[in-house]
């Protein structure tokens, strides 16, 4: 009965709307075509104008509203991705002012010189030094933004350090796996075709391969030690997903075949976070960034950044993989970090709606 | 007294000069006149109505897809009534949700802006502005619109499927649109998209190549290429860039068709899905993004250089004054369609792709900043000291020109990996690509149908519904893309079908909201455009005079109602360049006019 009710509102505004649209017609043919075509263009002239006006106080209002909500007041959480932040300040800045520049100019341009009987248009067909000037100077701004990006670039797709703490992320669909190389600092060799879940080896390990004996593996939430590089190798297992850090500035995409890697130095512990950005829920999450399924929105990983001492008590509470695969463990899951108590409660009606069918 | 009456009072005499043209032609039947014609003007309004259907069914899913974005926690029995088990209880199913949004991409990029936009300008202003009878082929022309309406038949099937359409996202990435077992959308919905993209293709073929052909050799005599009006340079480097791209899509779509079928292994290695190992070993699922943004990303100049064309051409024309600087104008439009091919890679910096082949796709990349500035403020100069009437076609141009730089401006930041590398796949990228390339696109695309309408039906479209449109329009473009820069700069990610359950992203539900909202109306707008359209066409104000805006191009020295073959004389002969408005004191010399003695060079 509402929709009903709705639908003939809607209706009745369109023809009223559009009855409106009639008489002006006539209206406009009763008065004299010119003289009321004269009449709008001062009206649009005049609505341009406001538009302006208008547009960059909303965008103002705008930026009050939504600026806190963005990343930029917490400042970037990883050492990279500082540069990533600097590189975004020139560039709204130099953007900031060519678009005031212009939309000024379009508007007012189109309000000055509105239809008018008194003016003849200026027959203006080129002019080389204009045009000199402005391929020049966007030429040498972007230039510099070519240089800068590129510098940021290169810093933080180099190679990372060598006593960066390695962890490897496989994605599946809707999930994040991660392996720890364990003391040896060597992870374990893998082929797809012995993956396994049902004994234990969901990620493919080949056991054969003796540094994988001391692997540990756990899904959803993966350890990080606050200042210490940490170099992720993704993996997918299934479609392509993406390993989206924002509040590092980062991401990858995990590719099924080609392992790619992504490197960053957390800053702050997930602690100091809770009280940079005043929010006691505060988590470091891992978004998958690129569309996998229907389950895509709720590919969740959760990073935990933590000091030395505390990552050193938590892996020691860790079982290898393999002794777990060798019958050696309770139970034949991988560790299952325990969530916040509040978000496996949320995430109960998310993964019905998940599961594939 | 009947609209007709009222419109018409005082105008009746000069009907017979639109019907002149009529006597010379046979009599044609239904089928060869409106069905299969042969004459690109009727061709041109197939691609337009068939572009426009395609835009509401298009534009209807988006506002399907806001309904969830907007409110989560609501559900909507009617659309249970409508969709059935897409929607069970009135709430969106994840896997529809997808579907949505792919189909939503996939038509208005290829259906709207390609087929709509320069199917339907091309079409009609290449002949009429060049001096031509009709295209190269007329028969090829035919068959490209008819390739374009199966291409329509199989993708619309493929909305009708049990298991549903594509739902792998518009770039369709493989292994998941290869894999029946990733997703439902993946299973006979995916197949039909490829068999529709590839007669899709075939279209842009047969059409790119006659268009082409017809710029090349069809051009009447004196019609130079340097006097041709910059909608016709816009068309031909359109036309270059799709001759030169579709074909690699074409092979990737045929080859992910293979290893959909026939179990080969381009796009697939190292897979276990479901539990189900796969055999195939050795494809690379990066291959098919190659082969995918190759056209991808010239796809986006194609939809974007016929707006800045007709934009051009809107804006001189009713500035009453040349178009500023038009041998950059040409020169930047082709340094635009040569580097549209060079940078492709910059939708890849997070693949995993070598960060030194990168860093070239970064500079050619911003490089195409520089003839997209060099026309920018040229347009602007072509406004300044202008005498300006703001029809509806202007009105659109100048939104067009507001859009572009808004849109154009944050490409900067995204083509920057740098940059990239934090903002890829968030909302900063859903606002820079629907401002840039959707809404400006649109906009072309508009102020093209109000600038050419007359030419086309022989009437008016109402003036105050266009106003209305452009100004809902305009307004509601900003509000719903303006801020949501500001989700990309929190990292929020496209292509979620719920946030409520991220601590990161969460805080914007009532934004999602407002913005679903607006959508609504502007949805609405065009809906009264739409019904203006076909109002207009029965019912508008005849145009009475050959040459209702005073332009110099030649489709306005045609009868008010051309029949096939456009002229009925002899094709006019060209004098001089599209731009002479304003010059020595004359309001507007149409190209036909031979240059005067003591007439000022320019």
């Amino acid at each position: 009965m509402n929709d009903i009710f709705l639908i003939a509102i809607v209706l009745m505004i369109f023809l009223l709307i559009v009855q409106i649209a009639k008489a002006s017609e006539y209206v406009s043919i009763l008065k004299g075509e010119e003289k009321s075509r004269k009449q709008t263009n001062r009206i649009n002239g005049f609505l341009l104008i406001a538009f302006l006006i208008f547009g960059l106080i909303g965008a103002w209002w705008c930026n009050d509203l939504y600026y806190d909500k963005t990343l930029f007041p917490q400042g970037s959480a990883s050492v990279q991705g500082e540069n990533i932040d600097t590189m975004m300040w020139i560039s709204i800045i130099i953007c900031g002012v060519v678009f005031v520049i212009t939309q000024v100019a379009l508007f007012v341009f189109s309000f000055r010189y509105q239809e008018s009987d008194k003016r003849k248009a200026f027959y203006f067909t080129h002019s080389n030094r204009l045009e000199l000037l402005w391929t020049g100077v966007p030429a040498i701004v972007l230039t510099v933004l070519v240089v800068f990006g590129l510098k940021y670039w290169f810093q933080f797709t180099s190679d990372a350090p060598k006593d960066a703490q390695l962890v490897e992320v496989t994605g599946h669909q809707f999930a994040w796996e991660f392996r720890y190389p364990g003391k040896d600092g060597v992870l374990g060799k893998k082929n797809y075709k012995l993956t396994d879940p049902a004994h234990s080896n969901s990620l493919g390990v080949d056991w054969t391969d003796v540094t994988s004996h001391d692997d540990i593996h756990s899904t959803g939430t993966v350890h990080l030690v606050v200042n210490k590089p940490v170099k992720f190798v993704i993996n997918s297992q299934d479609v392509i997903h993406d390993v989206g850090l924002p509040h590092f500035r980062m991401k990858m995409d995990a590719v099924p075949g080609i392992p790619t890697t992504l490197w960053f130095t957390p800053k702050y512990t997930t602690e100091q976070m809770k009280v940079r950005t005043g929010n006691a829920n505060f988590v470091y999450e891992i978004a998958c960034d690129q569309i996998c399924g229907r389950g895509h929105f709720s590919m969740r990983g959760i990073i935990i950044v933590e000091t030395q001492e505390e990552f050193d008590k938590w892996i020691a509470t860790q079982q290898p993989e393999y002794a777990r695969a060798m019958g050696g463990g309770s139970g034949s899951t991988p560790a299952t970090d325990s969530l916040p108590k509040k978000d496996s409660a949320a995430s109960k009606p998310l993964a019905l709606a998940v599961t594939n069918k | 007294m009947s609209n007709e009456a009222i419109l018409h009072d005082q105008v009746t005499g000069v009907h017979d000069l639109g019907h002149t043209a009529h006597e010379h032609h046979h009599h044609q039947s239904f089928i060869s006149k409106y069905v299969f014609s042969q004459d690109h003007k009727m061709i041109a309004k197939q691609f337009l109505i068939t572009g426009m259907i395609w835009a509401i069914i298009g534009g209807f899913f988006s506002v399907l897809f806001r309904l969830q974005l907007g409110y989560p926690e609501s559900t909507f029995p009617w659309l249970e009534d409508f969709l059935g088990h897409w929607a069970k209880g009135g709430k969106l199913d994840p896997e529809f949700y997808y579907s949505l949004v792919t189909m939503h991409g996939t038509i208005l990029v290829f259906f709207v802006l390609t087929a709509g936009l320069s199917g339907t300008f091309s079409n009609f202003l290449i002949p009429l502005q060049v001096g031509a009878r009709d295209m190269a082929s007329p028969f090829l022309n035919m068959l490209s619109y008819w390739f374009f309406f199966m291409a329509s038949i199989v993708m619309l099937t493929s909305l009708f499927v049990q298991t549903g359409p594509a739902s792998g996202g518009w770039t369709i990435y493989p292994p998941l649109s290869a894999l029946g077992e990733a997703s439902e959308g993946s299973k006979i919905g995916m197949d039909l998209w490829l068999v529709s993209m590839a007669l899709f293709i075939i279209n842009a073929l047969l059409g790119g190549l006659n268009y082409i052909a017809t710029i090349l050799n069809l051009r009447t005599k004196g019609m130079s290429m340097t006097r041709m009006p910059l909608t016709m340079w816009a068309f031909f480097f359109t036309a270059v860039l799709g001759v030169l791209s579709f074909p690699v899509l074409l092979s990737g779509a045929i080859l992910l068709l293979f290893d959909r079928n026939l179990g080969t292994s381009f796009f697939l290695s190292d897979i276990v899905i479901n539990g189900k190992i796969l055999p195939n070993e050795g494809g690379s699922p990066i291959l098919f993004q190659h082969l995918f943004w190759f056209l991808g990303h010239p796809e986006v100049y194609i939809i974007i250089l016929p707006a800045m064309g007709i934009a051009s051409e809107v804006m001189s024309v009713n500035s009453r004054k040349p178009i500023f600087g038009y041998m950059a104008m040409v020169g930047s439009l082709f340094a635009i369609t040569a580097l549209a091919f060079l940078v492709w890679a910059h939708h890849m910096f997070v693949t995993g792709l070598n960060p030194f082949l990168g860093s070239f796709f970064v500079l050619l990349t911003l490089l195409i900043a520089v003839p997209s500035a060099i026309k920018v403020f040229n347009w602007l100069t072509t406004l300044w000291r202008g005498n300006i009437r703001f029809t509806p076609g202007m009105l659109f141009s100048i939104g067009f020109v507001s859009i572009f730089i808004s849109g154009g401006l944050t490409g900067i930041f995204l083509g920057n990996s740098a940059l990239d590398i934090h903002l890829h796949d968030t909302y900063f990228v859903i606002a820079h690509f629907h401002i840039v390339m959707g809404v400006a696109g649109m906009f072309g695309m508009f102020a093209g149908l109000y600038h050419w309408y007359p030419k086309m039906f022989g009437r008016y479209l109402n003036d105050t519904l266009a106003y209305i449109h452009f100004w809902v329009t305009m307004v509601g473009a900003y509000l719903i893309f303006w801020p949501m820069h500001y989700e990309g700069l929190a990292g929020m990610p496209r292509r979620y079908y719920d946030f409520s359950n991220w601590e990161s992203f969460k805080m914007f539900a009532g934004l999602n909201e407002f913005i679903s909202f607006v959508s609504i109306i502007v949805f609405a707008a065009q809906l009264l455009f739409v019904f203006n359209f076909f109002y207009s066409m029965f019912k508008g104000r005849k145009v009475t005079t050959q040459n209702p805006w005073g332009a110099n191009t030649l489709e306005w020295s045609t009868p008010i109602r051309p029949g096939h073959g456009n002229w009925p004389g002899e094709i006019p002969e060209v004098h001089r360049w599209a731009y002479d408005y304003g010059k020595d004191g004359r309001e507007f010399i149409p190209q036909t006019e031979p240059v005067g003695e003591h007439e000022s060079k320019h």
